[in-house]
């Protein structure tokens, strides 16, 4: 019936052809100009010649590469973890009808998200800064310590602050998501179980989370995309040099530095592509993991 | 009226003393989860107030007296205005265009019948997995060779061609906008792209209000691109002229609290008065993608 009025001849294409003609220059020829690069030597003047796959083999032997590899995976991890499980938690509290003040708490936890990561950088570069920050300030206040601390030394400290950035910046962002989901979920189902005289902790586990699944499974991957990207927070906070000891140097800070201080565009590029492969791994395992504890389950 | 008034006293104390601690529990966990939320806003906006000299001594819990001169000082090397004015223009140009082009895509796709629709919109879907990094070199290139390096149209531009906003879209047409519709406009005469403007845009207005907030946000908060797509100063968005208070202002503390401060309050406001619905944008995107 509705194939009736639909209009059958070519006219739709009319209405999609901006987007492509866009997306072609600048959305697939950037790819695919970034994948030819790759493989040449080219410094921005001049012609790229092409080199074989040196980009490639330097890559795989590149210690910045792997260091900036493991930078953004624990950076990634130690934020995305406490991120997902608080914010879960949180939805569900902010989902129970005792709670006050619901649109408050949700409006509050969110608002980091929308300010932009770069003042975000810059302020706790301010905050832990050695002989004026006001943490140590803080700290020294309250005797805790004599001395101020120097903290943008300390390697693991300042891969631990930008994942605290990252965490502070997104667990409202998850909560929203996850809320949203919650709402998807029939309230009869979850109180016909707590009359049947299930422990809400019980009613979280058997009802809510299987239920939660594809959600969890959207914010995981998206979390993995947007986690391999890392680059505003931790490139404000140390002034663009990933310092100390390039323990907060992330990949794509990696090939910024690379293409676009150094001028090696087509390692640069190489660099992109060795980026990408690791998202897709992760994505397809995220996938399979998701996956086969659905069918793991007893019903 | 005092009876009344003491009978609703009452009420409330019964009410509150059947407050289980559980319950308060969970509040005062929130509140304090609020409180650290809030907090690195409240000591940027105090601490701009200060010298450098108050900073670097002591804790400060309240504002100082020398905004105006750390003001003064950050003025003579950073035009902040010009920056907030080069970020309105960056970001609304670039969600007027994702606006516009994304339901323009996404009614082509949900009302015409062509050959190689469906092909083509999983095409559309498939690219917004890859991440925006891997064209990073090749989108400098194209915007060497077509001479739009270090101009704002290089960052607006590509926002044409936006997939998460084809989709979007096209889930609300599906939704929402019967071919009656469109068959009614026909009927009456009108022509394809007239029924799209003056019939289908105005009916997606509730679609585009959500996906607007997200693209502006996105938009705004852009900083990657600008670093690469830009070199002078005078054409700067927000976030890289908070990124050049560090050099300009290494030692100066209160000048570049300051600065941070100024460039968060105009989003802190618009954040206050639209909150409920950016966040009411956020959770039908999350929900629809």
């Amino acid at each position: 019936m509705f194939s009736k009025t639909l209009r059958k001849d070519n006219y739709g294409y009319l209405f999609i052809a901006p987007f492509f003609i866009t997306f072609l220059v600048f959305g697939l020829y950037p790819i695919l100009y970034s994948l030819y690069l790759s493989f040449t030597d080219w410094d921005g003047f001049g012609n790229p010649t092409i080199i074989g796959f040196e980009n490639y083999q330097r890559l795989v032997g590149d210690f910045f590469f792997y260091k900036s590899l493991f930078n953004t995976l624990a950076i990634w991890i130690v934020s995305v973890i406490p991120q997902l499980t608080v914010s879960l938690v949180l939805a569900v509290i902010l989902h129970e009808k005792f709670v006050k003040g619901k649109s408050f708490f949700r409006a509050v936890f969110f608002f980091p998200n929308i300010v932009t990561a770069a003042s975000l950088g810059l302020l706790v570069a301010l905050i832990f800064s050695w002989q004026t920050g006001s943490f140590n300030q803080f700290l020294m206040g309250l005797g805790i310590i004599d001395d101020p601390i120097h903290w943008t030394d300390k390697p693991n400290f300042m891969r631990g602050l930008v994942s605290s950035i990252l965490f502070w910046q997104y667990f409202g962002y998850s909560m929203i998501i996850y809320i949203a989901g919650l709402q998807g979920i029939s309230r009869d189902l979850l109180e016909a179980a707590e009359m049947d005289g299930a422990s809400k902790v019980r009613v979280f586990f058997s009802i809510t989370l299987p239920l939660l699944k594809p959600i969890i499974l959207f914010q995981v991957i998206t979390s993995i995309i947007g986690g391999m990207q890392i680059f505003d927070q931790p490139y404000t906070l140390t002034n663009g040099s990933g310092q100390p000891d390039n323990a907060t140097l992330t990949s794509v800070m990696y090939l910024y530095d690379t293409a676009f201080t150094r001028y090696q565009y087509g390692y640069g590029s190489a660099i992109a592509f060795g980026l990408f492969l690791v998202i897709v791994v992760f994505s397809i395992l995220s996938f399979k993991m998701m996956n086969i504890r659905t069918k793991n389950e007893p019903n | 009226m005092s009876q009344t008034k003491m009978a609703t006293i009452s009420h409330k104390v019964a009410k509150s003393r059947k407050v289980k601690p559980s319950h308060m529990i969970v509040h005062v966990f929130l509140i304090l989860l609020a409180v650290v939320c809030m907090v690195p806003f409240y000591m940027m906006i105090v601490y701009g107030t200060h010298t450098n000299a108050d900073i670097a001594s002591k804790f400060i819990f309240l504002p100082g007296e020398a905004l105006i001169d750390n003001y003064q000082y950050m003025t003579e090397n950073i035009n902040i205005w010009r920056g907030f004015f080069n970020s309105l223009i960056i970001a609304g140009c670039s969600t007027a265009l994702t606006l516009y082009f994304g339901a323009l895509t996404a009614y082509g796709f949900a009302k015409y019948k062509f050959r190689g629709n469906k092909v083509l919109f999983w095409f559309v879907l498939a690219t917004m997995m890859v991440p925006q990094q891997l064209g990073l070199v090749g989108t400098f290139r194209i915007m060497y060779l077509l001479n739009l390096l270090d101009t704002h149209a290089a960052l607006i531009l590509p926002a044409a061609a936006n997939a998460f906003a084809v989709f979007f879209i096209k889930q609300f047409i599906d939704g929402t906008i019967p071919d009656e519709v469109i068959e009614s406009a026909r009927v009456d005469g009108a022509s394809e792209f007239k029924t799209f403007h003056r019939i289908i845009l105005p009916m997606l207005a509730p679609a585009l209000a959500a996906l607007g907030i997200f693209a502006f946000i996105g938009s705004w908060n852009n900083f990657i691109g600008p670093l690469v797509l830009l070199f002078s100063n005078e054409k700067y968005p927000l976030p890289l002229l908070v990124q050049l208070l560090q050099g300009y202002y290494g030692t100066n503390y209160g000048v570049q609290y300051l600065g941070v401060a100024l460039s968060v309050l105009p989003i802190l406001i618009v954040f206050a008065i639209f909150s409920k619905r950016i966040i009411g944008s956020v959770a039908i995107g999350a929900v629809k993608g």
